[in-house]
C-alpha cells in the first residue's frame, strides 16, 4: 500500500506531518492513487474507502450516502478513492489523525468520497489538508465527506485548503450527530484558488448534541469563495455555533451561514466577520436564522468593513509602526484560538498561518 | 521638553483649539482642568498625532524637534506616551503580546503587571471584557512599559475605585520620581493630584487656555465657583 511520498513540501504546508510524529493515523491520496494509509493507535482504523467496503460491506448500508439522504441532497456517485476513518467505541485519541488529498496531474479531476465514523463515546481530532503540485493546471477537486458522530462521541475536524489560481474545488459534506455527540468543523483557506463552493451541513439528530463550524478564509485577487455552514437543530437541547472570519485581499467572499431549528428548546449563534483590505475585493455576508418553534434562542452578529483606523493608531501610539500594527490586527482577526484545537495542533496551524502571511507579505 | 506655539485645530467645521501656546520643561507636570468638550482631550490627541484633527496653524516641538508632521509611532519612539480615556477593544491581540512588543524584558513586564494588578488579565484580548477601572490599569501598564519622557494622561482616575486610584497613583508617582519625566494630566476630580506633584495648572474653556496657576488653587476655585468663574477670573489670559 505504501508508496514513496513525493511533494513533501506542499504536503507539509497543509499540516501533514511526514514523520508521523504525534499522529494517531495517516492517509495520503495523490490524484486517484492511495499513497499511504496507516493506523498508529489501537482503536483507530484508517483505510481506503474501497477497501473498507470490501472488508466491512455493511458500511454501504449503514453509512454510504446516508448523510446526504437525510438532508435530501444528491451527491456524485462516481468517485475514486477517499478515506474511511473509524474511531472505535470508547477510544480517545491523544494525537490527531491526519489525511492529505493531493492534486498532481494537469487537468485531473479528483473525486473522493470520505467517511468518518466516531463510535459511542470515542473522541478524535482529524486534520485534512488539501493541496496541489506547483505545476498543476486547471485541475478540479470534489471532496464528498460524511461524518457520523455516534452517542457521546466527539470529532474535531480541521480542513486546510492550499490550492492554486487555476483550480476549482467543491467540497460537499454532511455530519450526523447523535445524542450528546459533539461535531466541530474547522476550515482554513490559505492560498489563491479559482473557485471554492461549499456549504457543509450538520444535522443534530440526538438530544443535547452540539455542532460548531469555524472558518478562516483568506481571499486573494481573482479568487472566488462561496462558503457557508449550515446546522439543523433537530432534537431538544441541541445547540450550534457558526463562526466565520474572512479577509479579502481582493477576492470575492460570500460568507453564508444558516441555523435552522426544527425542534423546540434549541439554541444557535452565528457570527460572521469580514475584513476588506482591498477595494477590488467583495465580502457579502449572508447569515440566516430559521425556526419552526417559539421556544428557541437563535442569534447572530455580522460585521464587515476595513480595519479601524482607531485600532491602528492605538497600537502605533505604543511605538509599533503603522504597518506592523495593521499586520498585528489582521493576524489577530484570524485568531486560531476560536478553533478549539489541542495546543499542539493550534501551534502548528499558527505556524502555517504565519508562514503564509510572511510569504505573501500581507 | 514640549513646546506648543499658537496651535489652532479644527474638527469638521468647528475650531476646537484656539491659539494654544504652552511650554513644559523637563521634570515638570502640567495639570489641565476644564469642562467637558472644552478641547482638553483634543490637545492630548493632537500632541500624539491621532488623526481626525486638522492643524490650521501652529507647531508642536518635542525635545527641540518639530514633530507637527510626524507619524504617531515616530512620536511614540521619540518618547511620548499616552493613556487613552476610551481605548479601542481589539480581539485576537493579547495584552501580554502587546506588552512584549513594547518591552522585551519579560521580567520587567511581570513586575509592573503585578504592581498594577493586571497580571491576571495578561492573557486576555486587548481591552475586551475588562471593566472601566481594569482598562485604566492596563492603559497605565502599557504606557509605563514604553518608558516615555512625556506622559499624556487623559483622566487617569475616571471610573477607578479609591483602592485602585491609590495603586495607580503610587506606581505613577514612583515612575515620575525615578525617571523625572514630564506629564500633561487631564483631571476632573483632582484625586490624582494626591499622587502626582503638579507644578503647573491651567484651565481650558472653549478651546482656549484661560489661566495658569498652581493646580490645587485652580481646583479650589473651580470647586467653589465652577468653570463660569474662569471666564471672569482675574488670572484670565486672552
Amino acid at each position: 500500500m505504501e508508496k514513496r511520498i513525493e511533494n513533501k513540501e506542499e504536503i507539509k504546508e497543509v499540516g501533514f506531518n511526514i514523520e508521523e510524529k504525534e499522529r494517531a493515523g495517516s492517509f495520503i491520496q495523490s490524484d486517484n492513487k492511495i499513497i499511504l494509509t496507516r493506523s498508529l493507535q489501537e482503536g483507530v482504523e484508517v483505510l481506503p474507502i474501497d477497501k473498507a467496503i470490501e472488508i466491512y460491506p455493511e458500511i454501504k448500508d449503514k453509512y454510504w450516502g446516508k448523510g446526504f439522504e437525510e438532508i435530501g441532497i444528491d451527491f456524485e456517485k462516481k468517485t475514486e478513492g477517499g478515506y474511511f476513518i473509524r474511531i472505535k467505541k470508547d477510544t480517545k485519541t491523544i494525537f490527531p489523525v491526519q489525511a492529505c488529498l493531493y492534486l498532481k496531474s494537469k487537468k485531473f479531476k479528483q473525486k473522493v468520497h470520505n467517511i468518518v465514523v466516531i463510535e459511542e463515546n470515542a473522541q478524535a481530532h482529524l486534520i485534512t489538508g488539501c493541496t496541489s503540485a506547483k505545476d498543476t493546471e486547471d485541475a478540479y477537486h470534489l471532496g464528498i465527506s460524511e461524518f457520523f458522530v455516534h452517542k457521546g462521541g466527539f470529532l474535531n475536524f480541521t480542513m486546510i485548503h492550499s490550492w492554486k489560481e487555476n483550480i476549482e474545488v467543491e467540497p460537499k459534506s454532511v455530519a450526523v450527530v447523535e445524542e450528546n455527540g459533539i461535531f466541530v468543523s474547522n476550515y482554513i483557506n490559505l492560498k489563491p484558488v479559482k473557485k471554492i463552493v461549499m456549504y457543509p451541513t450538520a444535522i443534530l439528530e440526538g438530544k443535547n448534541s452540539r455542532a460548531r463550524f469555524n472558518s478562516i478564509i483568506l481571499s486573494f485577487p481573482d479568487s472566488y469563495h462561496d462558503i457557508g455552514s449550515r446546522c439543523i437543530l433537530a432534537n431538544s437541547g441541541t445547540s450550534a455555533e457558526i463562526i466565520s472570519r474572512s479577509v479579502s485581499y481582493g477576492g470575492i467572499v460570500i460568507a453564508r451561514g444558516h441555523i435552522k431549528s426544527t425542534f423546540p428548546s434549541t439554541r444557535g449563534h452565528l457570527e460572521c466577520k469580514g475584513l476588506l483590505l482591498s477595494e477590488k475585493g467583495i465580502i457579502h455576508a449572508i447569515p440566516e436564522l430559521e425556526t419552526l418553534y417559539q421556544d428557541v434562542e437563535l442569534t447572530h452578529e455580522a460585521s464587515i468593513g476595513k480595519i479601524k483606523k482607531e485600532e491602528i493608531e492605538y497600537l502605533a501610539s505604543r511605538g509599533i509602526s503603522e504597518e506592523e500594527a495593521q499586520s498585528l490586527i489582521i493576524r489577530g482577526f484570524m485568531n486560531v484560538e476560536i478553533l478549539g484545537l489541542p495546543d499542539m495542533l493550534e501551534k502548528e496551524i499558527n505556524k502555517i498561518l504565519n508562514k503564509v502571511k510572511n510569504a505573501s507579505k500581507i | 521638553m514640549l513646546k506648543i506655539e499658537n496651535l489652532n485645530v479644527k474638527v469638521g467645521d468647528s475650531l476646537i483649539l484656539k491659539d494654544i501656546s504652552l511650554e513644559l520643561g523637563e521634570n515638570e507636570r502640567l495639570i489641565i482642568f476644564g469642562p467637558n468638550g472644552s478641547g482638553k482631550t483634543t490637545l492630548l490627541k493632537v500632541i500624539m498625532g491621532i488623526s481626525g484633527y486638522e492643524i490650521l496653524k501652529g507647531k508642536i516641538f518635542f525635545v527641540n524637534k518639530d514633530i507637527t508632521n510626524l507619524t504617531i509611532s515616530e512620536r511614540a519612539k521619540l518618547g511620548i506616551g499616552i493613556m487613552f480615556q476610551n481605548p479601542p477593544k481589539i480581539s485576537g491581540i493579547k495584552i501580554f503580546q502587546l506588552a512584549k512588543y513594547i518591552c522585551d524584558n519579560e521580567e520587567e513586564i511581570k513586575i509592573l503587571a503585578q504592581k498594577l494588578k493586571v497580571d491576571e488579565f495578561l492573557r486576555r484580548d486587548l481591552n475586551v471584557d475588562l471593566s472601566g477601572g481594569e482598562i485604566k490599569r492596563v492603559e497605565l501598564f502599557q504606557v509605563l512599559l514604553q518608558k516615555p519622557k512625556l506622559l499624556l494622561l487623559d483622566e487617569p482616575e475616571s471610573g477607578v475605585d479609591i483602592e485602585n486610584i491609590s495603586i495607580m497613583g503610587s506606581v505613577l508617582n514612583e515612575y515620575i520620581k525615578e525617571t523625572k519625566c514630564s506629564a500633561l494630566v487631564i483631571t476632573h476630580t483632582g484625586y490624582i493630584l494626591d499622587y502626582i506633584e503638579g507644578e503647573k495648572g491651567c484651565v481650558i474653556t472653549n478651546g482656549k487656555i484661560r489661566c495658569r496657576r498652581q493646580p490645587k488653587k485652580v481646583l479650589d476655585t473651580i470647586r467653589k465657583s465652577g468653570y463660569d468663574k474662569c471666564e471672569e477670573c482675574k488670572w484670565k489670559k486672552e
